[in-house]
């Protein structure tokens, strides 16, 4: 099985490698220069110190991550790949969870690439001398929440593109579903009454940063095996190939 | 004992209200090039799903390598391979990373995969191409390409859904000599289904025929053309006059006469001596350059039976 998954991982791996041409390569070297260079040359110091970037670090592996698993099953449809693949001895969880892990790699790999370039940038312009490190337990909500933030992205996404009859199609509902899932939440906060704001606001800040990494990614565990339940429950080999 | 690469009994699968397949019971022994005819929508590739356990049956069984397609569908996927409508292959990728992904998904060890993928590709005449990205490929040598995918694991069986459809006449006879010597060299049992009847006929030691998800005939294709084509005669020359067409008619092994520029057709009855005929042609005064008698193409076959059943 887990032979199995390592396959199918580096299948998608190597598609992944050369899926976009100079069009993607382009995206990831403006991402890195965004998150590597421009936002940590503008916060200095802030950018080590400040747990807000927690926020950051959630986002950019699930953005990275969606930008790829679209192409997960509904681009092996419309290419004309997924029959051949479904006919092949692979069991469905070692499909399923190869295209996932490869997905979750990739926008972590990105991600982490860009925080290292970060902290490296932020030492030489900002370190005076000084070596500038995240506090440890910000170190570890980064790793776990970019973690589950590309979990999240790989589970919603892999579910999306098993329906999706196109890639386009799949990228659409998908960007949707993320649109909803950073909106929502803000728009939600701004509609409260203020007194709520107020006191939802005094409940956050009081808050150790610790408590919030912990809850924040409980919650994300539990989202991450949700869907990862659901798309197992939904990967059948004949609903596949009539769709 | 005969071995049965494939058995099915009253083997069925309906869509709603369409019966894709309808009561299959079909017979396919190991080692053999075995073509499933049909005309487009005959059932054909449901047929192939099934077998492959892809879809499960509305009624009936079906054992391929002797595994039970309903419970045993990743046996028979594991000891099978499969040429599907679409060649499945990864048009971004190179064709040795194609390859490659199907050796791992195999199993096969690393150092026998890389002698598998070239001896294949070599016989293929696509080894000094393994690099390029199949996109960048023409149809027949995807085609070729995913041949070897097919046989990359040294299945005991392999399905072909169509393998020359789209090809240009010189790139489907290429591969088609390529198939025959390959399912020969490696002693695979094929499941070959086509709707181009001369393919059949070159390549399969047995024949069935759907039609509407009904098998309709199963045999050799001489056995099919005995049985359902009558002999005929084809005599080139000049002078053929009116009252020998007449009593060529007459004749009661002759079942019909047919002229034509410069030949005569005639539709004999099966065992017809043809002897006969020649000598009261030239005791007609006619000049004889040439008589052939052949059967009845597997064509005309399946031809007259789509028409018997419509």
């Amino acid at each position: 099985m887990i032979g199995d998954i390592k396959t199918v991982f580096w299948k998608e791996w190597q598609e992944i490698m050369v899926w976009g041409g100079a069009r993607g390569k382009l995206g990831i070297l403006l991402l890195a220069g965004v998150f590597g260079i421009f936002l940590p040359l503008q916060s200095g110091r802030g950018w080590v110190e400040t747990p807000a970037v927690l926020i950051y670090w959630t986002w950019v592996p699930l953005f990275l991550v969606s930008s790829v698993i679209a192409d997960a099953f509904a681009g092996e449809r419309e290419r004309h790949t997924l029959e051949t693949l479904l006919a092949s001895r692979l069991s469905d969880r070692a499909i399923l969870l190869g295209k996932f892990a490869a997905a979750v790699a990739y926008g972590v790999s990105i991600a982490w690439l860009c925080l290292l370039l970060g902290l490296v940038i932020v030492n030489l312009v900002h370190g005076a001398g000084e070596l500038l490190l995240y506090p440890l337990n910000v170190a570890v909500g980064i790793v776990a929440l970019t973690l589950l933030g590309a979990g999240l992205s790989a589970g919603a996404g892999v579910l999306v593109s098993l329906r999706a009859s196109t890639v386009r199609q799949a990228q659409q509902t998908l960007s949707i579903a993320i649109m909803l899932l950073l909106f929502v939440p803000v728009f939600g906060f701004q509609a409260l009454p203020d007194e709520w704001k107020m006191h939802l606001a005094e409940q956050f800040v009081n808050l150790a940063v610790t408590r919030v990494i912990v809850i924040a990614s409980l919650l994300l565990v539990a989202l991450n095996v949700g869907l990862l339940a659901a798309a197992t429950g939904r990967f059948r080999r004949a609903r596949l190939i009539l769709d | 004992m005969t071995h049965y690469a494939i058995r099915t009994n009253d083997l069925s699968r309906h869509f709603g209200a369409v019966h894709a397949v309808e009561r299959l019971t079909l017979e396919v022994p190991g080692g053999i090039v075995f073509g499933f005819l049909g005309p487009n929508g005959a059932g054909k590739t449901t047929t192939i799903r099934l077998l492959l356990g892809l879809l499960e049956p509305t009624a009936g069984r079906a054992e391929v390598l002797g595994f039970d397609t309903r419970t045993q569908a990743d046996e028979i996927r594991h000891y099978a391979g499969a040429l599907l409508e679409h060649a499945g292959l990864y048009e971004r990728l190179s064709a040795e990373h194609n390859l490659e992904f199907y050796g791992r998904i195999s199993h096969l060890p690393n150092a026998d995969r890389q002698a598998r993928i070239e001896e294949l590709l070599t016989h293929l005449d696509l080894w000094e191409r393994r690099k390029e990205t199949v996109g960048t490929w023409s149809r027949g040598m995807k085609q070729k390409l995913a041949i070897a995918r097919t046989l990359l694991h040294r299945p005991q069986l392999i399905f072909l859904d169509e393998p020359t459809a789209g090809l240009d006449p010189i790139a489907a006879a290429a591969l088609r000599d390529d198939l025959a010597g390959l399912a020969a060299r490696e002693g695979v049992t094929v499941f070959l289904t086509t709707h181009n009847l001369a393919e059949a006929e070159k390549l399969c030691q047995q024949v069935g025929v759907i039609r509407q998800g009904h098998l309709i005939a199963v045999g050799s294709p001489e056995a099919l053309r005995a049985q359902r084509g009558t002999p005929r005669v084809e005599i080139r020359g000049r002078g053929f006059s009116q009252p020998l067409l007449d009593a060529l008619c007459a004749r009661p092994e002759v079942l019909g006469v047919d002229q034509r520029p410069d030949h005569l057709a005639l539709q004999l009855r099966e065992g017809a001596e043809t002897a006969a005929l020649v000598s009261l042609i030239v005791g007609a005064g006619a000049q004889v350059e040439e008589v052939r008698r052949e059967n009845a193409s597997l064509e005309e076959v399946f031809l007259a039976l789509m028409e018997q059943e419509r």
